[in-house]
């Protein structure tokens, strides 16, 4: 808890440092899950850190102590987390949150705008042509069945020869058959949640791209004619003033200097894929053991709160030949806690009684740093 | 080279080919500028044909046969709509893919470099 609450954090921070390296190591379409997957992970892991963090703070007021049956005392003494820390936490997941819905809001609202353009636009063919000045080129994705439209200006196309206008064609094809709008989407949502991870879907861009490139390649079956495309394409358009625009697009030289290389290999042993992976599991096992921890320190804040008063008599034990569900009339008070956990006390649980209530605590017994973190005015059992 | 082309994508290359010309073209002189020469006559004269069912292209009698050109009204109309779309922020921009992004001046230097070495 101490150290691997706070791993989850230190990830995204080392994938916005790694991910664009990765994104030019990888062939493209790889790339592009790899960076997905990531975005994904790293959120859910950011998400969650930020939550154990935030908890921490809240479990310390009385009220909510009161309410979940815990002892704040005894959770403020064992907590390893320091209390400003714990509520920079719930600062931070409020921030996050507040980020992911409005950008969620937003990315609807413009989802829902284009499809009905998409609609809206005339004729049923793929190719939708604007009697345009300025050098324009992109695709519409369509709806779940809806297939989407590519959408060119008659500037752009008289600028490229014929084989060049079926590279643009296949680009966009690509595009919307990979649905990569839906990558852009996850990249988008998870940088509103944790801005650490915006290089990552700025290189998620450029990788998009750069897979479609690589389609389109393949279905013209020449590298240098897509290379040209995009070249002529780019300073086509260079030359008009246009319309303001955060760029989508990577950086077009080094798109139409990959193209005129060879080929991306496919590596056997994917090394930053594995680095990738190692790093996500990282974040997804410190993320698990912080939570372990966080409900082991809770444990021993509820065994606290329902430790009966000095002079009370002691706990007693069920006897073993006393099994769950053989006496259903005999049965003591049920645990207002974890009803769903402890159905009912088995053999060799413990028993709590305080002056108004029975409690039964969870057979499972906590960890011995839970137990010695425990103050020893209440440790009277 | 390549692969077979659906008909979807062979309309949409009938389609680029009339508005990048600069007049009305014929069956033939379509024919002949679409990339790949495994494409029959009465292919591309199919789907002009189709084209021209839809309102997409106009054609006027040229020799024995028809020129086709595309059907301008309603793409200028379109025109302005997309403009409208395109200036929606960056939201939008993330769900349109668009084929190339800004350049520096410096990306326009590399560029024609690149150019000059991959013709």
């Amino acid at each position: 808890m101490r150290i691997s609450v706070y791993v989850p954090l230190a990830v995204s921070a080392v994938l916005a440092v790694l991910a664009p390296r990765l994104a030019h190591r990888l062939p493209p379409r790889r790339a592009a899950w790899a960076l997905a997957c990531a975005a994904l992970v790293t959120t859910a892991g950011w998400l969650g850190a930020l939550a154990l963090l935030a908890f921490t703070a809240l479990a310390r007021i009385p009220e909510i102590a009161r309410q979940g049956a815990w002892s704040a005392a005894v959770l403020s003494a064992a907590e390893p987390v320091r209390l400003f820390v714990g509520v920079a936490g719930a600062a931070g997941l409020l921030a996050a949150c507040t980020g992911l819905a409005v950008s969620c809001v937003r990315q609807v609202r413009a989802a829902s705008r284009i499809r009905r353009e998409c609609a809206r636009l005339p004729g049923d063919g793929e190719l939708v042509v604007l009697d345009d000045a300025s050098p324009e080129a992109f695709a519409l994705p369509g709806g779940l069945r809806a297939p989407g439209r590519i959408v060119v200006s008659r500037s752009m196309l008289s600028c490229l020869d014929g084989r060049e206008r079926e590279a643009l064609l296949a680009h966009e094809r690509a595009h919307l058959r990979g649905r990569h709008h839906l990558f852009q989407a996850v990249w988008r949502l998870s940088a509103a949640a944790n801005p650490m991870l915006r290089p990552l879907a700025g290189s998620g861009c450029y990788v998009l791209e750069r897979w479609a490139d690589e389609d389109a390649a393949d279905r013209v079956g020449d590298r240098s004619v897509v290379a040209r495309a995009v070249a002529r394409a780019a300073l086509a358009a260079s030359g008009t003033p246009r319309r303001s625009l955060a760029a989508t697009g990577g950086a077009v030289p080094r798109r139409v200097r990959a193209l005129l290389a060879p080929p991306p290999r496919q590596r056997r042993l994917p090394l930053p894929l594995l680095a990738g992976g190692l790093l996500l599991a990282l974040c997804c096992g410190s993320l698990a053991d912080a939570t372990m921890d966080n409900e082991e320190i809770l444990d021993a804040a509820m065994y606290a709160a329902c430790a009966p008063p000095l002079g009370a008599p002691p706990p007693m034990t069920i006897p073993p030949g006393d099994q769950a569900g053989d006496q259903a009339g005999d049965q003591p008070v049920m645990s207002r806690w974890r009803r769903s956990a402890v159905a009912r006390p088995k053999a060799g649980s413990l028993m709590c009684v305080s002056n108004s209530r029975t409690w039964t605590v969870l057979p499972r017994r906590p960890s011995r740093k839970a137990l010695n973190s425990v103050p020893s005015t209440t440790g009277s059992w | 080279m390549g692969h077979r082309r659906a008909p979807g994508e062979l309309e949409s290359g009938v389609l680029a080919t009339l508005w990048a010309a600069d007049g009305p073209l014929t069956a033939a002189q379509v024919g002949e500028r679409l990339p790949g020469d495994d494409l029959a006559y009465t292919t591309v004269l199919t789907i002009l044909s189709r084209l021209f069912d839809k309102g997409m292209v106009m054609r006027q009698r040229a020799g024995r046969g028809y020129a086709y050109e595309p059907a301008r009204d309603e793409a200028a109309h379109t025109a302005e709509r997309m403009r409208d779309l395109l200036d929606g922020g960056p939201d939008r921009a993330a769900v349109l893919s668009r084929f190339v992004s800004e350049l520096s001046a410096e990306d326009e230097r590399l560029l024609h470099e690149l150019l000059g070495d991959g013709r």
